[in-house]
C-alpha cells in the first residue's frame, strides 16, 4: 500500500508541472491585458502579482505654478496622479543616490531651496529665491507598488485600434459559416444515409477523400473564380458571402461526415414506420430527424464555429484587409506588425480574440469534446 | 458596411438557404402524388432536392480545384500557357522551399509524435487522480484558440530585450535569473523552429488528451486491477496492457495531427512570417499567390506537394471505409 501513495504523489506532482506549464502562457496574457500600460512595457507580468518595489524618476512644476507665502517661494504638486496604492519609501535627488533621503526628510539642493515629499507623492519644494527655472528639478523615488489592474486597455483596443469592429465581422463571418454548411449538410447527410440513389456509394467515397484534402488545393482556383465573377458582374470580389460559401466549402466534408456517422446510428425501423405511415423523407427529417438530431448539431456547430473563428487563412484571401471586412485574427496579425512592441494592445486584442472561444469552451465543453471524440478530421 | 447591412445580409444568407428546403419541399409534398408511378419520380426529385446544394459547393470548393490546381501546375504564371515541368524544375531548384520542405518535415516528426506522446502521459495521470478532470480541461484548453492568439501569447512568451533591459519576456527572465545571456528566440536559425513547434504541441496535446481520455474507458478496470493485484508496477502496466490496447487510437490521433501539421500556416505566418529559416509550405504557397502580382503556376505546385503528403492517409481512410462497408 505504501508503494501505491508514494506512486500517486509522483503522478499527481507530474501532473501538476504539466498543468502549470500548460496554464502560465495563456495566464500571463490575461494579466498582462489587466496592467498599465507604461509598467507593462517595463517589468514581467509575474511582478505585478505582488507589492514591488519600483525605481521611478519625475520632475517637478517649474517656476509657472509657484507661489509665495510670507519669506518663501512655494511649489506644490503631486508626483504622480492616479495611483491610489503606491507607497513611496525613499527618495533621491540625484541619480547618484536615489534612495538618500526618507519619508519626512528634507532634501537640500545646492541652490539651497528644500524639498520634503509624503510618502503618497505630494512635495512641498521651498526657496527664500525666486524659482527661475520653467522646468522643475528631478525627484527619483523608490517606491512599493501594490498589484494593480485596470480595464484601460480593453477601452482602448475595443473602440480606438478597431478590434471592436473586427470583433464584428469575425461574428458576422462565422455564424453564417456555420449555420449553411449545418443546413445543407444535416439534408446531404440523410440522403446519404437513408435514400436509395445511383451513386450514393461514391458520393460517400468522395466525402472521405475530401475529408483530408489540404484547404490550399482549393485557394487560386477559388481566388481566380471569385475574381472573375467579381468583374463579370461589376462587384467586389471579396465579399461576405463569398467567405461564408468558402467555409461552407471547407467544412462541408467534416459536417456531412460527422452527421452521417451520427444518423447511421439511429435505429432504421422508425424511418420505416413513419414512411408506412405515409410520411415523407421532409417531414421525417423535421419531425423525427431534427428532434433528435440536437446533441450532435450542437457539437458540430461548436467545432465548425470555432473553426472559423479562429481561421485565418480563409478570412485572409477571400476578404478585403479593410477596416469593415477585416477578421480578428487578421486584424490581430496586422497588429503584431505594426505595434509590435505594444503589448498592452497586443495582449488586450489577443484575450478579446479569445472570448468568445473561451466561454464556448467553458459552457460547452460536453459538447465540444464530443465532436472532436467522433472524429474531427478536416482539410 | 455598416452595421444593420452586415445583420441584414447575415439574416438574408441564413434565411436563404433555409426557404431553397422549405419551399422546393413543401411545394413537393403539395403536389406530388400518392400514386405508385409518381411516388418513383416524385422520391427521385426528393433526392435531388436534399443533395443539391452541397453537391454544388463540393463540387465548386473541393472537386473543381483539386483538378484546376493540378493542371495550373503545368501553366505559367497567369495559367494561361503550358510550360510543361518548369514550375517543378523552379521548386526543385528553389532554396525557400528546399528549405520549407525540411522545416515541413521536423514539423511532421516532431510535433504529432511529442503531442501523441504527452497526451497519453497526461491522460492516465489524470485518469487516476480526483483533480484529474480539471486538470484535463486547462490543457485542453489551447485547442479553442485560434493559432493566431497562441502566437501573440507565446511571443510575449520568446519576447527578448537587450542584456541591460528588464526581461519581459518569461523565457529570457528566467535564464537571465540563473544568470546566462538573454537570447532572441525567434531569430536563432533551427532552433526557432523548434520554439514555434512548441506552440503547436501546446495546443495539440489537448485534443490526444480528450481522445486518450475517451479510448481509455473502454479499457476493462478489472484487467487492470488483475495485474496491479498480481503485483504489477503502474509502469508496467502502462506499457504492457494500457499501450497496446490503446494502438488504435495512438495511430488515429497521430494521423490527426500530421494533417493538421502539414497545412500549418498562421503560427509561421503570425511570428516570423518565415524569416529566420522558419517558413513552411503552406507559407510559401500564400506568398507565391501574392508575390509579383501571384504565380499560379508556382502555388499550385506547392499545394500539390501538401497534398502528396496527405494521399496516404487518404489511401488508408479509404480502404477502411470499404472495409466498413462489407460488414
Amino acid at each position: 500500500m505504501k508503494k501505491f501513495t508514494y506512486s500517486s504523489i509522483l503522478s499527481q506532482l507530474l501532473l501538476l508541472i504539466f498543468v502549470i506549464i500548460w496554464i502560465i502562457p495563456t495566464f500571463g496574457l490575461f494579466i498582462s491585458s489587466l496592467r498599465d500600460k507604461d509598467l507593462l512595457a517595463i517589468s514581467g507580468w509575474w511582478t505585478s502579482l505582488t507589492t514591488t518595489e519600483v525605481n521611478e524618476i519625475y520632475r517637478m512644476s517649474g517656476m509657472a505654478s509657484q507661489i509665495q507665502e510670507e519669506d518663501y517661494f512655494i511649489i506644490k504638486g503631486k508626483l504622480f496622479e492616479n495611483n491610489p496604492g503606491k507607497k513611496i519609501q525613499s527618495f533621491g535627488i540625484t541619480s547618484k543616490k536615489i534612495n538618500e533621503f526618507k519619508i519626512g526628510e528634507v532634501a537640500i539642493f545646492k541652490d539651497e531651496s528644500k524639498v520634503t515629499i509624503d510618502e503618497n507623492g505630494n512635495y512641498l519644494w521651498k526657496s527664500l529665491t525666486e524659482f527661475t527655472k520653467k522646468k522643475g528639478k528631478r525627484i527619483f523615488t523608490t517606491s512599493l507598488s501594490p498589484p494593480s489592474f485596470t480595464f484601460d486597455n480593453y477601452k482602448e483596443v475595443l473602440f480606438k485600434e478597431g478590434i471592436g469592429r473586427a470583433f464584428i465581422n469575425t461574428l458576422a463571418v462565422a455564424l453564417p459559416s456555420t449555420l449553411i454548411p449545418l443546413i445543407i449538410c444535416s439534408f446531404f447527410a440523410y440522403a446519404l444515409t437513408w435514400m436509395k440513389f445511383f451513386g450514393r456509394d461514391t458520393l460517400l467515397a468522395i466525402i472521405i477523400a475530401s475529408l483530408v484534402v489540404p484547404l490550399q488545393m482549393s485557394l487560386i482556383p477559388i481566388l481566380t473564380i471569385y475574381n472573375d465573377f467579381g468583374a463579370l458582374f461589376g462587384v467586389a470580389a471579396k465579399s461576405y458571402p463569398g467567405v461564408w460559401m468558402a467555409h461552407t466549402g471547407f467544412g462541408l466534408a467534416s459536417t456531412t461526415f460527422l452527421l452521417r456517422n451520427f444518423l447511421k446510428s439511429l435505429p432504421n425501423e422508425m424511418m420505416e414506420a413513419a414512411k408506412v405511415d405515409g410520411a415523407s423523407h421532409y417531414d421525417i427529417f423535421l419531425k423525427i430527424i431534427l428532434p433528435l438530431s440536437i446533441p450532435a448539431f450542437a457539437s458540430i456547430f461548436i467545432l465548425q464555429f470555432l473553426w472559423c473563428w479562429n481561421d485565418l487563412l480563409v478570412g485572409l484571401v477571400f476578404l478585403d484587409q479593410v477596416p469593415s471586412e477585416i477578421i480578428l485574427t487578421a486584424k490581430l496579425k496586422e497588429l503584431l506588425g505594426s505595434r509590435g512592441e505594444n503589448w498592452e494592445i497586443l495582449t488586450t486584442g489577443a484575450f478579446v480574440s479569445m472570448t468568445i472561444p473561451l466561454f464556448i469552451f467553458f459552457a460547452l465543453q460536453r459538447y465540444f469534446i464530443r465532436g472532436l471524440v467522433a472524429g474531427s478530421v478536416k482539410g | 458596411m455598416s452595421l444593420l447591412n452586415l445583420t441584414f445580409i447575415v439574416f438574408l444568407g441564413v434565411l436563404f438557404f433555409i426557404s431553397y428546403f422549405h419551399i422546393s419541399n413543401f411545394v413537393l409534398d403539395k403536389y406530388g402524388a400518392r400514386s405508385n408511378k409518381r411516388y418513383q419520380f416524385e422520391n427521385s426529385l426528393r433526392v435531388i432536392i436534399f443533395i443539391l446544394p452541397a453537391f454544388i459547393v463540393l463540387f465548386i470548393f473541393i472537386l473543381y480545384p483539386v483538378f484546376e490546381t493540378v493542371r495550373l501546375s503545368f501553366y505559367d504564371k497567369f495559367g494561361r500557357e503550358f510550360v510543361g515541368l518548369y514550375n517543378y524544375k523552379w521548386a526543385v531548384n528553389d532554396p525557400e522551399f528546399k528549405r520549407s520542405i525540411l522545416n515541413n518535415l521536423g514539423w511532421l516528426l516532431i510535433v504529432p509524435t511529442l503531442s501523441t506522446f504527452f497526451g497519453l502521459v497526461i491522460a492516465n495521470l489524470a485518469d487516476r487522480i480526483w483533480w484529474g478532470s480539471i486538470a484535463k480541461s486547462i490543457i485542453f484548453m489551447p485547442m479553442a484558440i485560434s493559432f493566431v492568439g497562441a502566437g501573440v501569447i507565446w511571443k510575449f512568451i520568446y519576447e527578448y530585450r537587450g542584456p541591460g533591459d528588464t526581461q519581459i519576456g518569461l523565457l529570457n527572465a528566467i535564464i537571465v535569473s540563473f544568470g546566462y545571456e538573454p537570447q532572441a528566440w525567434l531569430t536563432i536559425p533551427l532552433w526557432n523552429n523548434v520554439f514555434l513547434m512548441a506552440i503547436m504541441i501546446w495546443i495539440q496535446t489537448g485534443l490526444a488528451l480528450v481522445i486518450f481520455s475517451a479510448a481509455l474507458r473502454s479499457i476493462p478496470k478489472e484487467m487492470i486491477e488483475a495485474s496491479r493485484i498480481d503485483g504489477a508496477s503502474e509502469l508496467k502496466i502502462f506499457f504492457s496492457i494500457i499501450i497496446p490496447y490503446l494502438e488504435q487510437t495512438i495511430l488515429v490521433i497521430w494521423t490527426l495531427i500530421t494533417i493538421i501539421v502539414l497545412r500549418i500556416f498562421d503560427i509561421i505566418f503570425a511570428m516570423t512570417n518565415g524569416e529566420w529559416q522558419t517558413g513552411v509550405l503552406a507559407n510559401l504557397m500564400y506568398d507565391w499567390m501574392f508575390r509579383g502580382g501571384g504565380d499560379s503556376g508556382r502555388g499550385s505546385v506547392l499545394a500539390i506537394v501538401i497534398m502528396i503528403g496527405v494521399i496516404p492517409i487518404l489511401a488508408w481512410n479509404l480502404y477502411k471505409h470499404r472495409q466498413e462497408q462489407k460488414i
